[in-house]
């Protein structure tokens, strides 16, 4: 167990690097080869000749894109320092750079936002992990009765509706119309019953979508499950049913439904980018959707390392789980 | 479902014990497949409409010709020029205006529907085929070939599913430039679609096939064919794809809505092709602006996208049920 935890911490890690190195690869290079220059998004246009190459030196933009790299990598374990040459500006680790637009560090920043996107993320997680497998394992048991049916129209059509049309389509019901809900974003510690009010409908509609693509998944690999000869013979021996679907066949449901959950609450963590713009919430996808709109690299960076970070701890979450959820599966 | 076994599947010892007044009559792997769908009314309720839609998309010309007005035409004189939304009841809708009309432009929606649905259906298929295209080959040659090939690209699908791929695909289309190749305008933007949409897609077709191959090619048909003297590209393209049509066939279809969605999303975002050329997810995301006042504009392209999607999912569906060789 120790030797497998430790050989995919490794794993890890060499995926972030890649993925950070990828990331940085195409940010810091495509404005390259368009001819743009990053210096010049730093200080903007109308910036005389001697601005930009101080800008250029202090970001150290004047570096080959390996060198530029590394102290990147730097500044995320140990910090770094800008310097102009006169005064030296300390970003302490983990230094994500500064934006572009505001000029101010953007790991406060990320930092700020995802307490939005974490909010929005676990409330509606919550409920569609209970209420999506739920409804599928019911709908399993009950095969090609009305309910199946009705759950898995319901469940198919759930799973082609765009967010953004949900989203607005119940704000424009419950928000507008019935004045249900209030529709600002409000910070827990400030008041935890706006708070919560406040991200009901969020928290549905986001998921409402999950859901029936859990509910899908769940239906179907029960189903596989219960046509498996190990469920035949905790029949044959004599067990309820209670056990046999409870005990038994709903561990090596579970797995599948986990791996999926591990990776779409790491991707939502890491920006609920539709659901946010839907809903005016100031996240991670907010900041990076505004970021993209203004070309502020080191905030689009950030969030994307930030989002990819995420998905991969997810992922190894998940497979640590699976020991202790599929008796199957054995770690070495 | 073309497995080898079953093609020499003449001497079968069923047919045999059949009763001799009544003749056996030898069903293809196809044709089964054919007949059930043909008995699946949802799957055909799904594929004709998606029929209709590719159809509307081809003939949008004509039809906004007969039925509509010019698509980037506006319309001032039916806009409320004090609130800049559209004068009549439901977004304008009228016998003249069949959808009702954009806000601030007056716009034909209709036409714009139609226009929009040749911008996300030509997406969302050529996406498919680069995802397509891609997957199946890194995918059977990941599991073919096995070793190092299998672990390098394996290595490759996990880290394009760790990437965050909406905000990546977001970030990736705004710093594309306005020009590239000799394309511009609307042609570059759908290219870029194509291939970023496309790109993020193949390791999921990559996995299945990938999957299939790897049991594939322990089959005694591999090794028959390998004693004969064929080599890996042979046996990757003559041999074993043959036996992945039916898998890939069905990924394909169930990729296509995941695309429409996708390229949908990216408009919604402003990163998709820029107005005034239509698309459905920008539609949405002007609608925004007004859903509050005029929920009319929001709902017509935000069902477009809800039909289209939905009978995608239920042809895929269905056409997953009847190539399924287990299926009854």
């Amino acid at each position: 167990m120790l030797v497998y935890l430790i050989r995919r911490l490794v794993n890890v890690v060499a995926m972030l690097l890649v993925v950070s190195a990828v990331t940085f690869g195409i940010f810091f290079m495509v404005p390259k080869l368009t001819g743009t220059d990053p210096a010049l998004l730093y200080v903007g246009k109308i910036a005389d000749k001697v601005a930009v190459e101080g800008i250029r030196h202090k970001m150290g933009l004047d570096k080959s894109i390996v060198e530029q790299y590394f102290l990147f990598l730097k500044g995320l374990f140990v910090g770094r320092d800008y310097s102009t040459g006169v005064d030296i500006t300390h970003c302490s680790a983990p230094c994500f750079g500064y934006s572009f637009k505001t000029e101010q560090e953007v790991w406060p920043v990320l930092l700020d936002r995802l307490g939005v996107t974490a909010s929005l993320a676990a409330g509606a997680a919550t409920l569609w992990l209970v209420f999506g497998t739920a409804t599928g394992v019911v709908s399993a048991l009950r095969r090609r009765t009305l309910l199946d049916r009705f759950t898995m129209t319901t469940a198919l059509a759930g799973v082609s509706l765009p967010i953004y049309f949900t989203g607005m389509l119940a704000s424009a019901i419950f928000v507008y119309q019935l004045g249900w809900f209030p529709h600002d974003y409000v910070n827990l510690g400030d008041d935890p019953v706006a708070w919560f009010q406040n991200l009901v409908l969020p928290w549905v509609t986001l998921a409402f979508l999950y859901a029936a693509t859990y509910a899908r998944l769940t239906r179907a690999t029960l189903l596989e499950v219960l046509g498996e000869d190990y469920i035949r013979t905790a029949r044959a021996k004599g067990l309820g049913e209670r056990t046999v679907i409870g005990k038994h066949a709903m561990r090596s449901t579970l797995t599948p439904i986990l791996t999926v959950f591990g990776m779409d609450l790491g991707a939502l963590i890491g920006g609920a980018v539709l659901t946010e713009s839907t809903f005016n919430f100031r996240g991670l996808g907010y900041e990076a959707v505004s970021a993209v709109s203004s070309s502020d690299l080191p905030v689009i960076m950030g969030v994307t390392l930030f989002a990819g970070f995420f998905i991969i701890i997810a992922n190894l979450l998940v497979d640590v789980l699976y020991a202790v959820v599929d008796p199957r599966v054995r770690l070495a | 479902m073309t497995t080898p076994t079953e093609t020499t599947g003449s001497a079968r010892p069923e047919a045999a014990t059949a009763a001799p007044a009544k003749r056996i009559q030898g069903r293809s792997p196809g044709r089964i497949a054919w007949d059930r769908l043909k008995r699946d009314k949802v799957a055909l309720a799904g594929g004709t409409v998606v029929l209709l839609l590719i159809l509307a998309a081809i003939f949008a010309p004509v039809l906004t010709a007969l039925f509509g007005h010019p698509v980037d035409e506006p319309h001032p004189d039916q806009i409320n020029p004090d609130l800049g939304l559209p004068k009549g009841a439901f977004g304008g809708m009228s016998g003249d205006f069949l959808l009702g009309v954009d806000p601030t432009f007056g716009r034909d929606v209709f036409s714009r529907i139609l226009y929009g649905a040749q911008i996300s259906l030509t997406v969302a298929f050529l996406a498919a085929g680069v995802s397509v295209l891609i997957g199946v080959v890194l995918g059977a040659a990941a599991g073919y070939f096995g070793g190092w090939v299998d672990a390098a690209i394996s290595r490759v699908m996990d880290v394009l599913l760790a990437f965050p791929q909406l905000l990546f695909s977001i970030a990736l289309v705004s710093v594309m430039p306005n020009s590239l190749l000799g394309l511009g305008g609307t042609a570059l933007r759908m290219g870029i679609l194509v291939l970023v949409i496309g790109f993020f897609g193949w390791p999921y077709i990559g996995r299945i096939v990938r999957g299939q191959a790897l049991s594939l090619r322990e089959r005694e048909f591999v090794d028959a064919a390998r004693s004969l003297g064929a080599g890996s590209i042979h046996i990757l393209f003559r041999e074993l794809l043959p036996n992945l049509v039916a898998p890939i066939l069905v990924y394909t279809t169930l990729i296509i809505p995941t695309n429409i969605l996708s390229e949908a999303a990216l408009s919604f975002l402003g990163a998709g092709v820029k107005p005034p050329t239509p698309s459905w997810g920008q539609m949405l995301s002007e609608a925004t602006r007004i859903y509050q006042a005029d929920p009319t504009y929001m709902v017509v392209p935000g069902l477009a996208i809800f039909v289209t999607v939905l009978a995608f999912n239920l042809f895929g569906d269905g056409l997953r049920d009847a190539l399924d060789p287990k299926g009854n």
